[in-house]
């Protein structure tokens, strides 16, 4: 009898598994296929024309020099910069032959003689000069000046001396976090509200649930502890599945890099050193400025070092995901320009067999700095909810 | 004759190099000796790693 039903059971496990093995390879194929187009996406040159209105604008005078003119190390140089920063428009690709842009405009917003509000399709990809309620605004390298009609520049040793206006702008990274916010809200409404049906998880619950006990049991438990724990959850599930999702979409061809920007990473690391501090216990503080077990000119000495070290803490976190994404994006799109600089059979196979393996280590990456970057901020709340019994 | 700020970087990165292989390579042999504790151990050696590799990303960035 109870051979029989463990036979059953085993074959029974075997159909599930083999069923969770079959979606996890598919989402593995999928990944791999977006992964896989990317150079594809970068080397492609269709024929799309870019509609928008060309009346409101003027030519601009000091155009940035004509693409044909750059070698090409300098035109991999400039595309690679260009990924770099954020945008006023989403830019696919750009045909140098007929001078066409893929992609679709945004919404800028300006703190200038009020609110100026258009279309980033009115910039030409900076091409043109944008004119709103009597004001023009010019492009320069991705940042929005206020010129006049002609669209002139007054430049000093390589600086634009023009007056530049507060730019609240729906920028590239803006649209993106706002799209993920609203992934990540409809994901897990849909999970929380499985649960409500029955405790066997099902829809998108069934890939979340493993992710978050993950992160309960081996991101949020040991560093913050069993009484604790709960009350950061919610902000520790928000962190990780925020910037795994970013950095994996900064993979796709669609040109997204939110964690690329310094910003994104220092609203990040603010709001970690916020809650850090503001949950910070009597002995947190104790051990910060006056530590106990320690003589007395010693805790003179260490109280500035430790102070500094609150602040060190977050600025560290912000560059390591920063940085550990820039390092990634400029690696991987440099070894995809060298396709084009050996211009050989040979250079060229063996780098873009050499961009796929790095785009395969990118996802690693993309996972193990979410995985560091919540489980160092777990680390931080531990100190801070930490009491010290032993001493 | 000017040393140029690079190859400060550089030898600051060969440092963080050595520092993290330091820490693997011991990482690997505490898991050869208690593969039970591999878990724990990886953990440590994520977030020393992660210390050591802030340290070249800052002397990258200072260049």
């Amino acid at each position: 009898m109870s051979t029989k039903k463990n036979i059953y059971f085993c074959t029974k496990f075997r159909i599930v598994n083999r069923q969770v093995i079959m979606q996890f390879t598919r989402a593995l194929f999928f990944l791999a296929v977006l992964v896989l187009i990317q150079p594809v996406f970068l080397t492609a040159s269709g024929h799309a024309e870019h509609a928008s209105d060309s009346t409101e604008s003027t030519q601009v005078a000091n155009q940035e020099p004509a693409q044909e003119g750059m070698s090409m190390k300098q035109e991999i140089k400039a595309h690679i910069q260009h990924h770099l920063q954020d945008g006023h428009d989403f830019h696919l690709y750009t045909d140098t032959e007929t001078n066409t842009h893929v992609g679709f405009p945004l919404l800028v917003i300006l703190l200038d003689d009020g609110i100026q509000v258009f279309s980033s399709s009115r910039f030409h990809h900076g091409e043109s000069v944008a004119e709103s309620n009597g004001n023009f605004y010019a492009l320069h390298h991705g940042k929005v000046y206020k010129t006049d009609a002609a669209g002139t520049f007054e430049m000093h040793d390589g600086h634009v001396h023009n007056e530049k206006p507060l730019d609240f702008s729906i920028t590239k990274n803006v649209f993106s976090i706002m799209a993920f916010a609203l992934i990540l809200i409809l994901l897990f409404t849909g999970a929380a509200r499985s649960y409500k049906k029955s405790l066997v998880p099902s829809g998108s619950a069934r890939f979340l649930e493993p992710l978050i006990i993950f992160v309960r049991d081996e991101i949020a438990i040991p560093n913050i502890g069993e009484k604790h724990y709960k009350r950061f959850m919610s902000y520790l599930l928000t962190v990780f599945f925020f910037i795994w999702l970013v950095n994996l979409f900064g993979l796709t061809p669609l040109g997204i890099n939110v964690t690329n920007s310094i910003s994104v990473t220092f609203a990040l690391a603010v709001m970690t050193f916020v809650i850090t501090q503001f949950s910070g216990k009597k002995e947190y503080w104790k051990h910060i400025f006056w530590m106990p077990g320690v003589p007395v000119p010693m805790k003179i000495l260490l109280a500035p070092i430790e102070l500094l070290g609150v602040f060190i803490k977050p600025f560290a976190l912000l560059i390591r995901l920063y940085a550990n994404i820039t390092a990634g994006h400029i690696v991987l799109m440099s070894l995809i320009g060298l396709m084009f600089i050996f211009h050989s059979w040979i250079g060229s196979t063996l780098s873009f067999g050499l961009s796929v393996f790095i785009s395969f280590i990118e996802l690693l990456v993309a996972a193990l700095q979410a995985y560091i970057f919540t489980m160092l901020t777990a680390l931080y709340f531990g100190s801070a909810v930490a009491e010290h019994e032993d001493h | 004759m000017e040393i140029p700020a690079i190859v400060g970087a550089g030898l600051v990165v060969i440092g963080v190099g050595i520092g993290i292989g330091r820490i693997g390579g011991s990482a690997m042999d505490a898991i050869a000796r208690q593969p039970e504790a591999t878990n724990k151990i990886q953990t440590a050696m994520l977030i020393a790693a992660a210390l050591i590799e802030g340290i070249g990303f800052a002397a990258l960035f200072a260049v």
